[in-house]
Order: structure tokens, then C-alpha cells, then sequence
């Protein structure tokens, strides 16, 4: 099993569900969090006193899925989150030791 | 008053047969009930008044601090506005109604009204002769509760709640009671309608409530030093919609303020209710442009604040300015507080955290300023006939409201130093470091002001 943890623009994210939904991908944990990479930040002016505010707000999504679907699953990731310009965002990929349903304790892929 | 024209006129066809005897009744009839239609329109309207000036402290004032200031701190700012509503009224109720509109000397008033003593149903003509002297009681209430709260700005987020219970109280008695009396008061030293030595036009409270209050903010901004961080570490406004919502709640409330302090249902309170609204319109506009040259965008926080500094300036001058000079008032009040609130306080360094000196001291004298030349006798004839500001001929009135702010100012100055001292004595004034961190919801009030986990 491979978690995926994406970092995107959020005005990117009802199209990065729709996408993997479409695929059949409906289990996922959305997160907002503030970051950057490359990209600038804003400046913010509140009666003549200046904010450089290099934090910018994103979505994380995290998901696991089952390593036979990887290739799939990032691929349409990417597809649905790109627009081309600084600040789209990174795919972060992890193995995963063991996945548990919590209301009937199944294990493993089965759990997914 | 059309209730009362359809009155007359029944009376006067009823009277064309009546007989000698029965004519001197209906007339004192008529009379009464004149009388007593302008009362009670009066005492509705005086009602009404001093509920939106409360409104003006809760929630306008609690909101648009609160939302200036950082999340950790919003309740304690909150907070810090409410509590003078009961700690206020408590202290109002026993002796300060006296203190500044009893009978005593030019500078406090005496005990005669201690504990409301005769202070009930009928009418004070020295203050206002045609409602209960409660309503006026209770309405002047209202303006001591905002006043020392205009105070908390200056030392959000790093101010201990029991030294500002300590401050606040101290303050009443030193500072607000004082210059009430001074200027309001029967025999005050600067009253213009009762005969004060140095008459000061003050129709709302330009120098009692913003020049005191603005000033004192200064000092315990200096005193109190700056907060944790500042000027390099970023202290952004939480929530900018709270701040929006409570702006307007003022400039609503600010009707009451200027409006009702006409102390009747008149053309005065019109004209205040015309020239405050004017005023906020102005200086809303002239903030914001005046940002937006200097900066590139209009901020919402700056046509909010252009509008509370108009508001500000038009106080002392709203029961006797024509309506565009109080357009002018505001226009010149919106960029003059930008002027104090930018460069100003940058090229000075000082942490006055939500302006309070920026808007309501400098704006307060702005506008006690502006009060004496544009003041004229054809809105209020308030001096039988004499000239009032320089617009009349009279341009030494200036100089007159001068001292006024003057006195304002040195009152503050002084007793705001003072009651300071003794606080920090007693209790203790600042936040200690970890407090100020931790932030003062957890640290002063044990609680947060927004719980998302469901």
C-alpha cells in the first residue's frame, strides 16, 4: 500500500476529487495548510503598516491506496492539479505498514 | 407634531363656542397637553438615544476592537469594553452622576445627586427641562461607559484585567467625571450654556470623551511599552468582518451619540443626526482615497476607519455646524487621521495597537478645533443671539475651544500618569511575557474565543 500526500492550489481541489472519483478513488483526508516552495508570497497593508505574508494557503490531500493502482492514481493526480505555473503544488509518496478498519477490523488492502 | 396641530385645531373650533370660564380650562388644557406630546417625544427619542450609544460600546466598540486585534486575544478585547458596562454603571449609580452633574465646584460636582438622590421622574431644567431627569441620567451613563473603553485600544493584548478594573476606576473619578463636569455640568469651567468662564462648544463630547480618552490611550501606550514582536512581527487583524460589522454598529449608534445629545425630539437633533451622518460619509471617502494614493489599494480597514474618525471630529461640532461644512469637517478628519495613524505613529515608534490616540485624540481636536470656526448661531442659538465660531464673526472662539482641548488634554496627561503608577503598585499593569505569548483569552479569562473541534 502507498499513502499520497499531495500539496495543491485550492481552487484546484473540486477537480482533483471529481478526477479521482472518476477513477474510483472516494476515500481521502483534505487538510487546509499554509506553505510555499518557489512560489512569492503577498504583501498586506493595515493602516501604513506593511505584512509580507510569505505563507499561502493550500490543500493537503492525503490518501492510501493499493501499490497496483499507483501509476494510475498519480497520474491523474497530476493531470487534475496542474496549471502550469509556479506554485501547483507536490506529490509526496510513502509505503505504508499496515492499514486497519475500525469498525470491523479489517486488515490490510482489504481495509482501503 | 401633526398629533398635536389636529389637537389644537379641534380645540380652537371648540373653543369659537365656548363660554368665557370654560376658554381659560381649554386653554390650559391645550397647553398641557402640548406640553406633554413634546415630553413624551422627548423622553422616546432620549430612550432610544442612549440605547444606541450603549450599542455603540456593545457590541459596536467590542467588535471593531476585537476584530483588529490578533485571534489569542479577541475575547479579553471583547472582554475588555464589556466589563465597563457593569463596572461603569455600578460606580455611575452611586456617585458619579454627581460627581459630574451635581452642584458643586467648577472642576467636580458635589454628593447632591449621590446614590440618585432626587434624581427621578421630573425634569432638571438645567440639563434638559422636558424629560425625567432619569432619561437624562441614564443617557449620560452611556457616554461614561464608552469613553474610558476607547482607552483599551491603546493597550490591547498586553494589559492585565485587574489592573485595567484598578485603571478604569481610578480613571472615572481623576479624569471623566472631572471634565464632564467642566464641560457640561452646572457651573462648569468651560460649560458655554451654564455660564462657564472659558465657554467651550462641545455639543457630544468632542473634548470629554475623545480628547480624554485619545490622550490617556497615548500615555498608557507609552507607558505600557510596546507588544511582544512589534513593529517586525506581523499582528494582522483576526477578522476583519468583525471589525466591519462593528464599525457600522458605531457609525449607527452615533446617531444617538450626537443626535440625541439635543436632549429632544427637535430640529436640532436633526440637524446633529444630518451633519454626523455627513461627517462619516466624508472622511469614510477621503481615508480611502487618501490610501489609495499612497498605497496603490483602498483597505476595507481604511474606509472603516476614515468613517469612525469623521464620526470622531464631528462630535463637538454636530448640534451647530451647517450640513457641508460637516462634510468638510469629515473629509478633513478622515485624512488627517490617516496622516496620524500612518507616518505619524511610524516616525514616532509608538504602540498605540488600534489607534486610539491616531483617531479619537487627534480627531477629537481636529474637530473641537473646527468647532470653533465653522459653530453658528443659525443652527444653534445657543449664546441668545451672540456670535459662536469664526463663520459668525467670532474667531476667538477658537482659541476658546483650544484651551478646552488643552484642559482635555493636560487632564489626561497628567491623571492617566498617575493612575498608572498607582496600578502597576498595586496590582501590576502589564501581561508578563508568557501571559502575552500564551495570549490573554487563556491567560487572563481561561477560555478561547473560537472552539472549531465540534
Amino acid at each position: 500500500m502507498k499513502k499520497i500526500e499531495a500539496i495543491i492550489q485550492p481552487h484546484k481541489l473540486e477537480e482533483v476529487k471529481e478526477a479521482l472519483k472518476a477513477i474510483g478513488i472516494d476515500g481521502m483526508t483534505i487538510t487546509e495548510v499554509r506553505g510555499h516552495g518557489r512560489q512569492k508570497g503577498h504583501k498586506e497593508i493595515y493602516r501604513g503598516q506593511e505584512y509580507q505574508v510569505d505563507l499561502l494557503p493550500k490543500i493537503k490531500l492525503e490518501m492510501v491506496i493499493p501499490a497496483v493502482r499507483y501509476d494510475e492514481v498519480i497520474k491523474t493526480l497530476v493531470a487534475s492539479a496542474h496549471t502550469g505555473k509556479i506554485g501547483d503544488g507536490k506529490i509526496f509518496v510513502f509505503d505504508v505498514a499496515d492499514a486497519i478498519r475500525i469498525r470491523n477490523d479489517d486488515r490490510g488492502e482489504s481495509a482501503l | 407634531m401633526s398629533r398635536y396641530l389636529s389637537t389644537t385645531f379641534f380645540l380652537l373650533t371648540a373653543l369659537a363656542s365656548a363660554q368665557p370660564a370654560d376658554l381659560e380650562k381649554r386653554l390650559s388644557d391645550l397647553d398641557k397637553a402640548a406640553k406633554s406630546a413634546q415630553s413624551a417625544g422627548d423622553n422616546a427619542w432620549m430612550l432610544v438615544s442612549a440605547a444606541l450609544v450603549l450599542m455603540m460600546t456593545g457590541p459596536g466598540l467590542a467588535l471593531f476592537y476585537g476584530g483588529l486585534v490578533r485571534r489569542k486575544n479577541v475575547l479579553a478585547t471583547m472582554m475588555q469594553s464589556f466589563v465597563l458596562m457593569a463596572l461603569v454603571t455600578v460606580i455611575w449609580a452611586f456617585i458619579g452622576y454627581s460627581f459630574a452633574f451635581g452642584e458643586g465646584t467648577p472642576f467636580i460636582g458635589g454628593f447632591n445627586y449621590a446614590f440618585l438622590h432626587n434624581v427621578g421622574a421630573a425634569p432638571n431644567a438645567d440639563y434638559a427641562a422636558t424629560i425625567p431627569q432619569q432619561t437624562f441620567m441614564i443617557y449620560q451613563l452611556m457616554f461614561a461607559i464608552i469613553t474610558p473603553a476607547l482607552i483599551s485600544g491603546a493597550f490591547a493584548e498586553r494589559m492585565k484585567f485587574s489592573a485595567l478594573l484598578l485603571f478604569m476606576t481610578l480613571w472615572m473619578f481623576l479624569v471623566y467625571f472631572p471634565m464632564a463636569h467642566m464641560v457640561w455640568g452646572k457651573g462648569g469651567l468651560l460649560n458655554a450654556a451654564l455660564g462657564g468662564k472659558i465657554p467651550c462648544f462641545d455639543f457630544a463630547g468632542g473634548t470629554v470623551v475623545h480628547i480624554t480618552s485619545g490622550v490617556s490611550a497615548l500615555v498608557c501606550a507609552l507607558y505600557l511599552g510596546k507588544r511582544k514582536g512589534y513593529p517586525n512581527e506581523p499582528m494582522r487583524p483576526h477578522s476583519m468582518v468583525l471589525s466591519t460589522v462593528g464599525a457600522c454598529l458605531l457609525w449607527v449608534g452615533w446617531f444617538g451619540f450626537n443626535a440625541g445629545s439635543a436632549l429632544a425630539a427637535s430640529s436640532l437633533a436633526t440637524s446633529a443626526f444630518v451633519a454626523t451622518h455627513f461627517a462619516a460619509a466624508a472622511a469614510a471617502l477621503s481615508w480611502m482615497v487618501a490610501e489609495w494614493a499612497h498605497t496603490g489599494k483602498p483597505s476595507v480597514l481604511g474606509a472603516i476607519s476614515g468613517s469612525v474618525a469623521g464620526l470622531v471630529a464631528i462630535t463637538p461640532a454636530s448640534g451647530f455646524v451647517k450640513p457641508m461644512p460637516a462634510l468638510l469637517i469629515g473629509a478633513a478628519a478622515g485624512v488627517f487621521c490617516f496622516l496620524m495613524v500612518t507616518a505619524v505613529k511610524k516616525r514616532f515608534g509608538y504602540d498605540d495597537s488600534l489607534d486610539a490616540f491616531g483617531v479619537h485624540g487627534a480627531g477629537g481636536t481636529l474637530g473641537a478645533l473646527l468647532t470653533g470656526v465653522f459653530a453658528t448661531k443659525e443652527i444653534n442659538d445657543l449664546m441668545n443671539g451672540k456670535a459662536l465660531g469664526w463663520v459668525d464673526g467670532n474667531a476667538g472662539q477658537v482659541l476658546n475651544q483650544l484651551a478646552g482641548c488643552a484642559i482635555a488634554a493636560g487632564l489626561g496627561i497628567v491623571g492617566t500618569f498617575v493612575i498608572l503608577k498607582i496600578c502597576d503598585a498595586v496590582v501590576g499593569v502589564r501581561a508578563s511575557e508568557d501571559q502575552e505569548i500564551e495570549g490573554l483569552d487563556l491567560s487572563m479569562h481561561g477560555e478561547e474565543g473560537y472552539n472549531f473541534e465540534a
